[in-house]
């Protein structure tokens, strides 16, 4: 028996957190977020960087219990979830495999800002459902901490959108 | 004082007028005249509250205790909270025009905070700035909207200005040892953050129809009101005692629970 040695590498592990989504979208993946930072497998233990979407975001908790979860499954004895506020998260860390994911769950991705979310916060938001680019910010609030409301002109309909930061 | 505590008074400072400022906000949950304006004041009091932790995070990383400690089992007498967080909810003219105020005295500080040469600061504060910037965007447009609507919304506005612009000023009441960060790039100036959110907020009443107590005599900037300080001092108002056991009464009742 070879107790106290998990054969999995780093990206082994980063493959596994694929199936651990974001409990507010889940369409997404922690890994779809980029909210999985570094992850570093030592023996039978594993470090496991995370960092939040938005600073108050109540969701991290489950995140972090639910990464946990995952790492114990696959073997690990030890595992340690840290938070880190380094490199502050932000909306352009989504790809556009993320992005589209969004759109079909009937959110509208966030405005690329290149570093100034500020510029992204006017900006027209297209409708999820018919595409209509003729469409009024309802709310800067929503649902949960990362998502507006709008409201469609074209198909009288109410969305949401992912707030840019 | 050393560095490290002036940074933690510091810390508290900011985590304090957070966490009472967001337990008010939670107050209008259920309650908010408008469903809308309920979702933004119950994510605007999470947001609050998360900040508050974070920041208390930091605290921690210095030596101190930990968030849930420090904001459910502390008395009422060691916040350092500013006056202007504790009042009551008040009417919803007050609720706007203080929400107002702070948002756009945490633009300005964190404006600065930002750059600190304090990395945990530095980063919180990055993360932290874009966030309130939607804050900012809702509170101001209210005024805008509110101040000159009609004649009653008019006159609960300029009431609400009036009562919250010396409690406001008391968001800029010198933190002990400040002096120490200033000077080490750390944290701003109280004094300095204050002219500019007399020169920020002035232009937004006056542009609502509202009056502003803010003159610029020979280049200065000034307001004709008392600030109302003590906060930072750990000198408070009843209402902070009132809020202070209501927000920990659960938490005291079964301390170390698990939810």
């Amino acid at each position: 028996m070879n107790k106290g040695k998990v054969n999995i590498s780093n990206a082994e592990v980063l493959e596994a957190l694929k199936d651990v989504t974001d409990p507010e979208i889940p369409v997404l993946s922690l890994v779809d977020m980029k909210i999985i930072r570094d992850v570093k497998v030592d023996k039978d233990e594993v470090y496991v960087t995370m960092t939040p979407t938005f600073a108050g975001c109540p969701a991290i908790y489950q995140m972090k219990s639910d990464i946990e979860e995952k790492l114990r499954e696959l073997g690990f004895e030890k595992v340690h979830v840290d938070l880190s506020f380094k490199e502050p998260w932000t909306t352009d860390m989504l790809d556009d495999e993320a992005r589209s994911k969004l759109e079909t769950f009937g959110i509208t991705p966030p405005t690329k800002h290149e570093g100034d979310p500020t510029s992204a916060m006017h900006a027209t938001a297209i409708c999820p459902h018919c595409k209509s680019e003729d469409t009024t910010m309802e709310n800067p609030f929503g649902p949960t901490l990362c998502r507006m409301i709008y409201y469609c002109n074209a198909c009288n309909q109410p969305f949401e959108r992912f707030k840019a930061l | 004082m050393n560095k490290t505590e002036a940074i933690q008074t510091y810390l508290l400072a900011l985590a304090d007028d957070e966490l009472i400022l967001g337990h008010r906000d939670a107050e209008w949950t259920g309650h908010a005249p408008l469903i809308e304006e309920d979702i933004a004041f119950s994510n605007i009091a999470q947001d609050e509250i998360g900040h508050a932790q974070a920041w208390l995070r930091i605290y921690e990383s210095l030596g101190g205790k930990d968030p849930d400690t420090m904001g459910f089992l502390r008395d009422a007498a060691e916040f350092t909270c500013c006056h202007l967080v504790q009042m009551p909810k008040g009417d919803w003219a007050y609720t706007i025009v203080r929400q107002f105020f702070f948002d756009a005295a945490e633009k300005i500080r964190l404006g600065y905070l930002k750059h600190s040469e304090f990395d945990p600061i530095r980063e919180l504060a990055a993360k932290i700035y874009p966030e309130e910037q939607y804050h900012l965007l809702h509170t101001r447009g209210n005024v805008e909207r509110l101040g000159d609507a009609t004649e009653e919304s008019h006159r609960r506005m300029q009431r609400a200005v009036d009562e919250a612009f010396g409690q406001a000023l008391g968001l800029f009441e010198k933190i002990p040892g400040e002096e120490m960060l200033v000077d080490e790039n750390i944290a701003p100036d109280s004094k300095a953050l204050q002219t500019e959110w007399l020169q920020f907020v002035s232009p937004v009443l006056k542009r609502s129809g509202l009056k502003s107590p803010v003159h610029e005599t020979n280049g200065t900037v000034e307001s004709d009101v008392t600030p109302v300080y003590g906060g930072r001092q750990k000198k408070h108002t009843v209402h902070l005692e009132n809020l202070v056991s209501d927000m920990q009464k659960v938490y005291r009742m079964i301390p170390g629970a698990k939810w």
